[in-house]
């Protein structure tokens, strides 16, 4: 029992010293292995730190000798999972061309092409035949249905069920149920489209409902009324 | 700033050892130099900082031109004893000596080893003791300036493997720790650090702290010397991690400063435009189109204004330089990106001069589209790096073009994700409302793909910026309900916020004017 609940205290622990070097003592080869565990930390524990994980493919960068692919190819799954963060090509930056074209990391590059692209289907589809470096991370489905959810937003107001179906990889009953869930604390509504299946209204936003932009447009931030506090007071 | 980017090495005849072989002797010091030396020892140990200034900026400039226009100044050991063998001003002297050789010559393996070391030992003093000196910003730019570039120099050098003699192979591999990235990168986060600038530049802001306000300078009797170096780290550490392909923690380091203020950074011409260009470029890299137009767009404007009042200074090169890169940068990130009313009208009439036609065939996005956006983008780009040290048992190879052309390529394929909005952009700007069976049709693709097409082009219009809000730069938007699309023209918003704000300050300007005016 003591064990237990010494653990994720610990692990806080570790993270909170990782991210203090990534702040104050990057350029340093003797944190690359304290670097490589976060990774691992981050994989298992579903966080998330793009600095850290830049700063790991730096010290690469400085000594190739050390670099473990296997550890890039998770650094690239969590840039995945990012998205829309442009995280995934930042770390591409970083790695060298040769490295890139190992076949795990082929593959990831291969999946962000299809993301970058909004060909959702195809994304899916490799997915499924790439499992073993899919399901190495967990939380990665939800990360990418996310993803495909907010690419979504931006697109429709209203959006057929099928179209949804196949952005987030979820059919049948399953996607009953999520759409209930999302009815319920999403905001989504469920309507019945005109003899073609179930229309699902998304949330309003400034993105899908051009009306809402305007309202944020000719703000002035208050720094730069700061500027003239003088002259009023 | 540094004038030649792109030189192969001579061989070595620059050798302070021996005169002989020469041409030139190192010890010989003209009267000129002598008096050159002993006067600007004086003005530093007297704190005559304007003195200093115009003894770097213009002296040292004429000298070089008319006595040392293609060889060495005299060495440090020739001059030492005018200025009672002082050693911060021997350090200062050779940092000076090897700018010139670099600008002037071209460096052997041992020369750039030996300025490395001199490097070391002018930071070591700086950082470790108390310096009690203030020198004019612009040479305290040109140090970090120089000392990046010298490093930049020095990997593209090392990476030319090929024909490396066995006696260059033998030193590469005694002195490794010169030019080590390492060593580069804790030496500028070590002036950040130690200098507390960041601190001081947060106090500033509360009013705790004057640093900006006095350029940097200090007037209560002590140095500016380790906060400016400290604040010119800054950008210098933008730039090299621009050179490693790290354009996320080099706008990291660049935080502390205020780009939308003016700032000690702005102090400097060559400062100011390094940091808007490494700015820019990084945001470009990061897809941050409008962000890198918006500031791309001051600067060029800010050049248009004033490049003329440099035109007799040793950084007129490169001022042009610079500017004729942004331009193409610009053009890059509006062809990719089209704005509206982001670009101020000079700088867009000599946008369209230089690039008008171009950038029309980079929106036609064929293979010429690509040719042009590959010429543009290596015409503008950063001399990317490859950091670590080369292997010397392999067969000996050149890879010193490896970093630029992995750049390249990532770049190219974001240019190519993003080759199939240009079509839908130009179907959108004619219809107000079509269904996507229509559009597909139009298109000649088939409604899925079409589908994927207006993801992408929703994505790919809708950056992440630094807070990670969502921001539209798209000109023509759009929205689909069910299977109909309809089309949103963004209108250009006036912005009177801004502009009230602007009048404010002009007319309370106004009123101190003439409240100044006595009548008598």
């Amino acid at each position: 029992m003591v064990r237990e609940r010494e653990t994720p205290k610990q692990q806080q622990q570790v993270s909170y010293t990782v991210e203090q070097l990534v702040a104050v003592n990057p350029y340093n080869p003797d944190i690359l292995p304290d670097l490589e565990n976060y990774v691992n930390e981050q994989v298992s524990s579903q966080t998330y730190s793009l600095d850290a994980n830049l700063c790991l493919l730096r010290l690469y960068q400085f000594e190739p000798e050390r670099m473990s692919t296997q550890i890039v190819a998770r650094i690239l799954v969590k840039a995945l999972m990012a998205m829309p963060a442009p995280d995934f090509s930042l770390c591409l930056f970083l790695i060298p061309e040769r490295v890139q074209m190992e076949e795990q990391l082929k593959t990831l590059i291969v999946l962000s092409h299809y993301l970058e692209t909004g060909r959702f289907r195809q994304f899916w589809d490799e997915a499924a035949k790439n499992r073993h470096i899919v399901e190495a991370v967990p939380g990665f489905e939800q990360a990418i249905q996310t993803y495909a959810i907010h690419v979504l937003s931006l697109t429709y107001q209203k959006i057929p069920r099928p179209v949804l179906a196949e952005a987030i990889n979820i059919e049948g009953l399953s996607l009953d149920k999520f759409l209930e869930h999302q009815a319920a604390n999403s905001g989504w509504i469920l309507e019945k489209g005109h003899g073609r299946g179930q229309l699902i209204v998304l949330p309003r936003n400034e993105f899908n409902h051009p009306e809402l932009k305007k309202i944020a447009a000719d703000s002035v931030p208050l720094e730069h009324i700061t500027r003239i506090f003088t002259i009023l007071g | 700033m540094a004038a030649n980017y792109d030189y192969d090495e001579a061989p070595a005849t620059y050798d302070d050892a021996n005169s002989q072989d020469l041409g030139y002797d190192p010890n010989f010091v003209p009267d000129s130099v002598k008096s050159f030396v002993v006067h600007l020892y004086r003005h530093i140990r007297e704190k005559n900082v304007y003195e200093i200034h115009q003894m770097y900026e213009i002296s040292f400039q004429t000298l070089s031109d008319r006595l040392f226009k293609d060889t060495p100044w005299p060495s440090v050991d020739a001059v030492a004893h005018y200025v009672d063998n002082d050693q911060v001003f021997c350090l200062l002297y050779r940092e000076m000596w090897f700018r010139h050789l670099y600008a002037r010559l071209s460096p052997t393996l041992k020369q750039r080893i030996d300025s490395w070391d001199n490097y070391c030992s002018l930071f070591q003093v700086v950082l470790h003791r108390v310096v009690n000196m203030q020198l004019p910003n612009q040479w305290l730019w040109d140090m970090v300036d120089e000392f990046v570039y010298q490093f930049q120099s020095f990997c593209q050098y090392r990476a030319k493997m090929k024909n490396k003699t066995e006696q260059e192979i033998v030193l590469l591999r005694q002195f490794d720790q010169a030019w080590n990235v390492y060593g580069v990168l804790n030496y500028l986060q070590a002036f950040v650090e130690k200098s507390n600038i960041i601190q001081i530049l947060e106090q500033e802001k509360e009013g705790l702290e004057q640093f900006t306000a006095t350029d940097g300078y200090d007037y209560s009797g002590g140095s500016n010397v380790l906060k400016v170096l400290g604040y010119f780290s800054m950008v210098g550490l933008l730039r090299v991690h621009c050179l490693l392909g790290d354009y996320q923690t080099g706008l990291k380091c660049l935080l502390p400063i205020d780009i939308s203020q003016q700032g000690v950074y702005t102090s400097v011409i060559g400062s100011h435009i390094t940091t808007i260009y490494h700015y820019g470029f990084a945001n470009l890299m990061m897809r941050r189109y409008v962000e890198a137009i918006r500031e791309f767009n001051k600067m060029l404007l800010y050049i248009y204004k004033t490049k003329q009042y440099h035109q007799k200074s040793p950084q007129y090169e490169q001022i042009l330089k610079k500017n004729e890169q942004m331009y193409a940068l610009l053009a890059i990130c509006l062809s990719l990106c089209p704005q509206t009313k982001l670009v101020e009208e000079t700088v867009n009439s000599q946008l369209r001069e230089k690039y008008g036609e171009k950038m029309a065939r980079m929106q036609r996005y064929d293979d010429e589209a690509f040719a042009i956006y590959d010429e543009l983008f290596s015409y503008a780009c950063p001399k990317f790096i490859t950091p670590s040290a080369p292997s010397f048992e392999e067969p000996l190879v050149n890879y010193n073009q490896d970093a630029y052309r992995l750049q390249l390529k990532l770049f190219l394929h974001e240019v190519k994700q993003q080759q199939l909005l240009s079509g839908v952009r130009t179907f959108l700007k004619v219809y107000s409302t079509i269904s996507l069976g229509k559009l597909a049709n139009y298109m000649e693709v088939d409604e899925p793909t079409l589908r994927t097409i207006l993801f992408s082009y929703k994505h790919k219009t809708h950056a992440v910026d630094s807070d990670g809000k969502i921001i539209s730069n798209a000109d023509v938007d759009f929205y689909i309900d069910d299977d109909m699309i309809h089309v949103v023209e963004s209108k250009p918003v006036k912005r009177f916020g801004d502009y009230f704000l602007r009048q404010i300050v002009k007319l309370e300007g106004v009123i101190n004017d003439i409240d100044r005016i006595c009548l008598e």
